[in-house]
C-alpha cells in the first residue's frame, strides 16, 4: 500500500500511524462527548431521586409510539451508518454512496418525528417557561422534567445535525473518489460518532419515556 | 539521541543561527495566519495570551488602587464587580488555562518526542481560531456593559437576577472551551503516536508526562463546564428551571457541576507549570532528576485525585456534613503527590552543580511559593479552618500563591529557557535575573499581607473596608505596583533580544532533550532525519570545566 493512494498527512510515517491516530483521537473526543451528557444525566438523576412520582406522570404525557418509532429509525440508521463502512472498506464507491444516503434519511425522519412531538409539546403547554401548564398535584417539578427533557433532546438533536451534515460532506468527498479501500479514515470516524449519537439516544429514551410504564 | 559525532558538531558551532528555519521559511501574514506548524501556532498563541494577560492585569490594578483606601473613591462598587469578573474570567480562561499548554507545550513536545508536528496540526490551529473567536466575544461583553457575577457565575444571582451580560461572556467562555478540548486530544494522541523510535514512556521527559495529565483534565473536564454553561444559558434565555429554587431546581447543584471542571482546572494550570520546573531544576542543577517515575506517576494522580476534590468549594454553601467530611479527606490526599513533587525537586538540588541563570531563579521561586501556596491549601481543605477564612482575603492569597507564585514563574521560567530555542538568540542574563528578583519580592509583597487580611476577616469582593485593615492594604498594592514593574522588565528585554541578542547556538543550557539536538530556530521540519532515542531522560553530567554554560 502506497502513502499516496492512503492520503498520508506529511507529519505522519505511514497510513497505520495515520489511521491509528485518527482513532484514537476519535473515542477521546467521544469521552469528552460522554462527559458533556453526562452532565444532564447526572441532574436528571438528582431530580428524578428527589421527585419520583411527578416524573412518572410527566413521562406520561410523552408519546410512547412515536418515541418507539424514533428508537427503530435510529437503530436502523446505525445498522445503515456500518453498512457504509464496510462499503467503504470493500471499496465499494456506489453502495458507499447509497448507505450514506440512507443513514441521512432514517436521521432526518427522526428528526421530522422530534419536531412534531415539540410542536406537540407546544401545543399541549408543557413547555417550560410563561405557558406551562400541568394538570396535577406537582406542576413546578413537571416543569423541571420538560426542562431536562427539552435540554436532552435538544443537544441530542443537535448533534444529529452536526451529523447529517457530516454525511453530506462526505457523500460530495465519496462522489469525487476521495476514498479507497486503504483509505476511509473520515467514513470511519463519522460513524463512530453517529453510533455515539445512537447510544445517548438509547439511554435517553427509556429514561425520559418509559418512566413508570407497566 | 543522536549519533556522537552529530552532536559534536553541534556543539563546535555555538554562534550560528540556523539559516532555514521555521520563522525565516515564509513572512507573508498568510503564512502566518494559515500555518500549521506547531511552532508558529505556539507563537501565534503566545500573542494572543499576552494581550489577555494585559488587559487582566490593568483590571487588577485598578483594584489594587481602588483598596488603597478604605472607602470607595476610584470606582463605583458596581464597576469594582466588573473588574474583579473582567480580571477572573480573563486571567483564568484566556490566560493561565492556555499559557504553558498552548504556547510551551506546543513548541517544544513535538520536538522532545521526535515528531515532526503534533498529530492534527489543523486542529491545532483551528483551536487557536476558537480561541480568539471565544476570546473575542467574551472580551467585547466584558467591556461593552460588563459581567458582575465574578468568574464563578453562581446560579441564581447568574440565572436569574444578574443584569449583565452573562450570557455573551459565557458563551465566550463555553467556545474556548473546544480550543482547549482540541488541544488536549492533540497532546494525548501525539504522545500515544508520535513518539521517535526508542522514545518510550519512560524516556518521555517529565513535561510531556505533565502535559499528558493536563490533557486528560482538558477532555475530561471541560465538557462539564460547557454543560453547565449551557443550562445557565438556556435558563436566562428561555427560563427552564434546572437551577432555578423557585421552580424546584437546586442552585447548588450548578456548584456541583461547576466545581467538576473548575477545580481540576486549577491542575490544569499548575500541571504544566510542574513540568516546567521538572525540566529547569536538572538541567541548572547538572543532575538526573530524582526519582523520574514518581514524579511521571505524581503528575497522573494529581490529575486524578483532582477530580474527586471539588466539595471542598461548598463546604458553607450547605452540602451536608458528611460531604464536607469526605471532601475534606479526598483534597488532603492532593497533598501527597504535591509533596512528591517539591522532595523530588529538592533532591535534584541536593549535591548538584547549581547555576542561577534566570529560568532557574524563576523555578527556585516557584518551589517555595508553590509550597506556601499548597500548604495554605491544606489550611482550607481543613473543614474548621475554612468555616473561619471562606470567602476572604485568605482564599485570595492562597490561589494566587498557585497561581502567580506557581503557574506565572513557571511560564516565565519556561519562557527564558526555550527563549534561545524559540528565536535563536539569547535574552540579556544580567536584566531577566534583575527581573525575577523583582517579580519574587513584588509578588510576596503583594500576596503575603493578604493572607493576614484574611485571617483578620477582610472578606474578598468588596470595593470598601474598615479603617485598620488599611495598612495592609497599602503594602499589598505597593507590592502589586513592584510586581508590575517586574512584568514590564522581560517585555522589553525580551522585545529587544530578538535583534540584539546573542546569538544562541542550538544548546546554549548543554541541556539533554530532543529539542536541544536541533537548529535554534529549528526547520519547520523540527529534525533533519527522525532522531532515534537510546537512553534515558535528564542525563546529565557536570557541565566540563571548558565548557561553562553561558
Amino acid at each position: 500500500m502506497s502513502n499516496v493512494a492512503a492520503r498520508v498527512a506529511e507529519q505522519f510515517d505511514d497510513a497505520v500511524q495515520q489511521r491509528e491516530s485518527a482513532t484514537v483521537g476519535m473515542w477521546i473526543f467521544l469521552a469528552t462527548e460522554g462527559m458533556f451528557f453526562g452532565g444532564m444525566f447526572l441532574g436528571y438523576a438528582v431530580y428524578r431521586s428527589s421527585y419520583p412520582m411527578v416524573f412518572g406522570a410527566s413521562s406520561q404525557r410523552l408519546d410512547i409510539v412515536l418515541g418507539t418509532l424514533n428508537t427503530a429509525l435510529l437503530l436502523t440508521s446505525s445498522l445503515t451508518m456500518a453498512m457504509a463502512v464496510h462499503a467503504a472498506h470493500s471499496g465499494k464507491r456506489r453502495s458507499l454512496v447509497g448507505f450514506l444516503f440512507a443513514t441521512i434519511v432514517l436521521g432526518a425522519g427522526f428528526l421530522g418525528i422530534k419536531f412534531y412531538e415539540y410542536f406537540q409539546k407546544f401545543e399541549e403547554h408543557l413547555v417550560p417557561g410563561k405557558g406551562f401548564v400541568f394538570e396535577g398535584a406537582d406542576s413546578r417539578h413537571a416543569q423541571l422534567f420538560f426542562s431536562f427533557y427539552f435540554a436532552m433532546t435538544g443537544m441530542h438533536a443537535l448533534h444529529m445535525v452536526i451529523g447529517i451534515v457530516m454525511m453530506g460532506v462526505l457523500i460530495v468527498f465519496a462522489m469525487r473518489g476521495k476514498f479507497t479501500a486503504e483509505y476511509y479514515n473520515p467514513v470511519e470516524m463519522a460513524g463512530l460518532y453517529w453510533h455515539f449519537v445512537d447510544i445517548v439516544w438509547v439511554f435517553l429514551f427509556p429514561l425520559l419515556y418509559l418512566v413508570e410504564r407497566s | 539521541m543522536i549519533t556522537d559525532s552529530a552532536t559534536a558538531t553541534v556543539i563546535e558551532t555555538p554562534g550560528r543561527m540556523a539559516p532555514e528555519n521555521y520563522l525565516s521559511c515564509e513572512h507573508s501574514a498568510r503564512s502566518w495566519l494559515l500555518t500549521t506548524d506547531h511552532k508558529r501556532i505556539g507563537i501565534l498563541y503566545l500573542w494572543t495570551i499576552l494581550i489577555f494577560f494585559t488587559i487582566a492585569s490593568v483590571a487588577a490594578a485598578m483594584m489594587r488602587l481602588e483598596l488603597l483606601t478604605p472607602q470607595g473613591d476610584l470606582v463605583t462598587s458596581e464597576t469594582y464587580n466588573k473588574l474583579f469578573t473582567i480580571h477572573g474570567v480573563l486571567m483564568v480562561w484566556f490566560f493561565l488555562i492556555p499559557s504553558i499548554p498552548t504556547v510551551l507545550g506546543n513548541f517544544v513536545i513535538p520536538m522532545m518526542l521526535g515528531a515532526r508536528d503534533v498529530a492534527f496540526p489543523k486542529l491545532n490551529l483551528m483551536s487557536w481560531y476558537i480561541f480568539i473567536f471565544g476570546g473575542s466575544l467574551a472580551l467585547w461583553s466584558l467591556i461593552h456593559g460588563g459581567v458582575d457575577t465574578g468568574w464563578t457565575f453562581y446560579t441564581p444571582y447568574s440565572s436569574t437576577y444578574s443584569n449583565s451580560a452573562v450570557v455573551l461572556t459565557a458563551l465566550g467562555v463555553f467556545v474556548t472551551g473546544f480550543s482547549s478540548i482540541l488541544t488536549g486530544i492533540n497532546f494525548i494522541v501525539t504522545v500515544h503516536k508520535m513518539r521517535a523510535p526508542g522514545m518510550t514512556w519512560f524516556r518521555m521527559p517529565l513535561f510531556v508526562w505533565a502535559h499528558y495529565a493536563t490533557s486528560i483534565i482538558f477532555v475530561l473536564g471541560t465538557p462539564v463546564l460547557a454543560i453547565s454553561i449551557v443550562l445557565v444559558g438556556l435558563e436566562r434565555v428561555f427560563g427552564i428551571g434546572i437551577f432555578d429554587p423557585k421552580l424546584g431546581g437546586d442552585p447548588l447543584l450548578f456548584q456541583h457541576l461547576f466545581w467538576f471542571y473548575s477545580h481540576p482546572a486549577v491542575y490544569i494550570m499548575i500541571l504544566p507549570a510542574m513540568g516546567v520546573i521538572s525540566e529547569v531544576i536538572p538541567c541548572f542543577a547538572r543532575k538526573k532528576i530524582f526519582g523520574y517515575n514518581v514524579v511521571a506517576f505524581s503528575s497522573l494522580a494529581i490529575a486524578i485525585l483532582g477530580f474527586l476534590v471539588w466539595g471542598h468549594h461548598m463546604f458553607v454553601s450547605g452540602q451536608s456534613e458528611f460531604e464536607g467530611l469526605i471532601f475534606s479527606a479526598l483534597s488532603f490526599m492532593v497533598a501527597i503527590p504535591s509533596a512528591i513533587k517539591v522532595f523530588n525537586w529538592t533532591a535534584t538540588l541536593y549535591k548538584g552543580s547549581i547555576s542561577f541563570h534566570a529560568p532557574m531563579l524563576y523555578a527556585l521561586g516557584f518551589i517555595g511559593l508553590f509550597t506556601v501556596g499548597g500548604l495554605t491549601g491544606l489550611f482550607l481543605a481543613t473543614l474548621a479552618v475554612d468555616v473561619h477564612v471562606h470567602d476572604t482575603y485568605f482564599i485570595i492569597a492562597h490561589f494566587h500563591y498557585i497561581m502567580v507564585g506557581g503557574a506565572v514563574m513557571a511560564y516565565f521560567a519556561g519562557i527564558h529557557f526555550w527563549w534561545p530555542k524559540i528565536t535563536g538568540r539569547m535574552y540579556p542574563e544580567t536584566w531577566a535575573r534583575l527581573a525575577a528578583l523583582i517579580v519574587f519580592v513584588g509578588f510576596n509583597l503583594t500576596f503575603f499581607p493578604q493572607f493576614i487580611l484574611g485571617y483578620l476577616g477582610m472578606p474578598r469582593r468588596y470595593y470598601a473596608y474598615p479603617d485598620e485593615f488599611q495598612v495592609l492594604n497599602v503594602l499589598s498594592t505597593a507590592g502589586a505596583s513592584i510586581l508590575g514593574i517586574g512584568y514590564l522588565i522581560p517585555l522589553v528585554y525580551l522585545l529587544w533580544s530578538l535583534r540584539y541578542g546573542r546569538v544562541a547556538g542550538t544548546n546554549p543550557w548543554h541541556a539533554t532533550g530532543l529539542e536541544w539536538r536541533t537548529d535554534s530556530p529549528p526547520s519547520t521540519e523540527n529534525f533533519e532525519e527522525t532522531p532515534v532515542v537510546q537512553e534515558e531522560a535528564y542525563a546529565y553530567d557536570e557541565v566540563p570545566e571548558e565548557v561553562s554554560l553561558v
